[in-house]
């Protein structure tokens, strides 16, 4: 496996992906919403609630950051699809896999290409997240909630975890496929495991906390290794040029 | 330089290659004809090591394929243009080329050297900064047939390059398969188009499944019937035809003011004929040597071998 390779094709994707706004949609549309949704909901509910409503402050920051972990699932469904299912379109494909480069490699520029647009919108998502609910919460709280520890593993395993799956099941799917939204919509499914998640915190069935984002972690990247296994024999020329649709 | 030696591909119970065995000289244009279903492309899918084959072997300058080791070098041997163009729409001329030839590894100077150069060959130069997908089908034709050659390969595979095209892009791209045949560069041609065969090919393979002939094509055109002396007269006496059968001509036939025999040796044959005729008596119009043309070859053995 050669990295530089798999560069090549990301870069690739990169400049193809200059030319097809709705794929930046997403990345842009997300990360901005979940930054400044929350902070304003924060601020909303503490002006009608007063004083008591600090103390549960700290546990409704840690929820909402649940959500961080959702738009990383979420935010690259278009770009990965649009890489697999666009190729497809254009039968772009048959001529590179006539060149001196192995399944993996473009597998691996694939999964970069869907990877690190998304990890840059919702880190940045993710930074301006942390400063607004920093900003709205420290009269309540005395002191700035982010960053700390829990956010740390949600930005340093979580999401890069949650990304990296979605871009598996989206290969898979862009594989059986002809059209970007047909794959996006079937990659969507991918958004209701860690709704139920968000929501099962919400009814106080598990706390979001530190411990419980580990675990989390935890499977789904087990989860990613078991979908890389399937990726890879899904991304095989013989089956690329014979049995994708 | 292509050697194959009983190669055949199975789909399930379908066999869409079988039994496949020739050799395709260095330097030589070698063209497959044959009706759609024929197996042309899964022959081609399999020498570019797209996909595997079910039995048989075959080998590109003396590399296997099938062998997974061999599999990288003989991509770096060869360039494919398939059947679908295959460009990448939203990237400029220059880039699609470009990111090939970083693909192969060339150096920088190369890699844009070559880029200039084939773009300046096939007349896109100028056009070089505009996206793949804006242009016409014969210019993606034409940038598809650049970027399997950014690399200098050793062979070259053709995947029916001017189907699809209007009359003037598919010429603009056989004179350019001309130049490279020029160039002395190994190509394996895919066509269903039996005139741009024979004006470009050396030799000609004819599959349908498996392979029903092969050969330059001239010897295909005189496969099924021999080439045929055709002499018009303005008229046929009893005189003219009695001192023709003391020549003992073969086949002959009289139809009218013609006569038609087998052209067997046909300059002195035709000179001592003509000779007879007109001590007969006779005036000749016209002489003339006709065979059968690649088109009939190549329904009747396709006709047959259905």
């Amino acid at each position: 496996m050669r990295l530089s390779k798999a560069w090549l094709i990301a870069v690739r994707d990169f400049k193809i992906f200059r030319h097809q706004k709705n794929v930046w949609y997403p990345l842009i549309i997300f990360p901005v919403l979940i930054s400044l949704v929350f902070p304003l909901v924060i601020q909303f509910a503490s002006s009608r609630s007063g004083e008591a409503f600090a103390a549960r402050v700290p546990l409704l920051l840690d929820s909402f950051s649940m959500f961080l972990v959702i738009g990383a699932a979420f935010v690259p469904l278009g770009i990965a699809s649009y890489s697999i299912v666009g190729e497809k379109v254009e039968k772009s494909l048959e001529p590179l896999l006539a060149t001196p480069i192995t399944d993996g490699e473009i597998l691996l520029g694939k999964t970069i290409s869907a990877f690190l647009p998304t990890l840059v919108a919702m880190y940045t998502g993710g930074t301006i997240f942390m400063i607004l609910n920093d900003v709205v919460t420290f009269p309540m709280l005395g002191y700035y909630y982010f960053p700390n520890w829990t956010i740390g593993v949600i930005l340093i395993f979580l999401m890069p975890a949650a990304i990296v799956m979605s871009v598996e099941v989206s290969v898979i799917v862009s594989s059986r496929v002809n059209d970007v939204r047909s794959a996006s919509n079937f990659g969507i499914l991918m958004f209701f495991p860690f709704l139920a998640l968000y929501i099962a915190s919400e009814l106080q069935l598990i706390t979001l906390d530190i411990n419980m984002f580990l675990i989390i972690s935890g499977i789904i990247f087990l989860v990613d290794i078991a979908l890389f296994f399937v990726s890879t024999t899904t991304f095989k020329r013989e089956e690329i040029l014979t049995k994708w649709k | 330089m292509i050697d194959v030696d009983g190669l055949s591909k199975k789909f399930g119970d379908l066999t869409a290659v079988d039994d496949l065995s020739l050799h395709v000289n260095e330097g030589e244009v070698f063209g497959f004809l044959g009706p759609n279903g024929a197996g042309k492309t899964t022959t081609v899918r399999m020498l570019c090591t797209l996909i595997s084959k079910t039995s048989g072997n075959a080998r590109i300058s003396g590399y296997e394929i099938g062998n997974k080791d061999d599999s990288l070098k003989i991509r770096k041997l060869i360039g494919l243009v398939p059947d679908n163009v295959g460009l990448s729409e939203n990237l400029s001329a220059y880039d699609n080329l470009d990111f090939f030839g970083k693909i192969y590894d060339l150096p920088d100077a190369q890699r844009k050297e070559s880029i200039q150069r084939f773009l300046e060959m096939l007349g896109l130069w100028e056009k070089r900064n505009v996206l793949a997908g804006t242009f016409s089908k014969g210019m993606k034709q034409k940038l598809a047939i650049a970027r399997a050659l950014i690399h200098d390969p050793q062979v070259l595979f053709l995947d029916e390059p001017t189907a699809n095209l209007d009359p003037e892009a598919a010429k603009t791209v056989r004179d350019f398969i001309l130049e490279l045949k020029k160039e002395k560069k190994t190509i394996f041609l895919n066509t269903h188009n039996l005139d741009e065969a024979q004006r470009i090919c050396d030799r000609i393979g004819i599959l349908n499944t498996k392979l029903v002939t092969i050969g330059t094509p001239e010897t295909l055109e005189s496969e099924i019937r021999g080439k045929r002396t055709v002499i018009e007269l303005e008229q046929v006496t009893d005189p003219v035809l009695k001192s023709l059968q003391k020549l003992s001509l073969t086949n002959m036939n009289v139809e009218g003011n013609k006569i038609e025999f087998d052209a067997v040796d046909s300059g002195n044959k035709n000179w001592s004929v003509v000779e007879a005729i007109v001590l007969a008596g006779g005036h000749v119009n016209l002489v003339n040597v006709e065979g059968s043309t690649l088109e009939d070859v190549y329904l009747k053995l396709v006709g047959e071998n259905q």
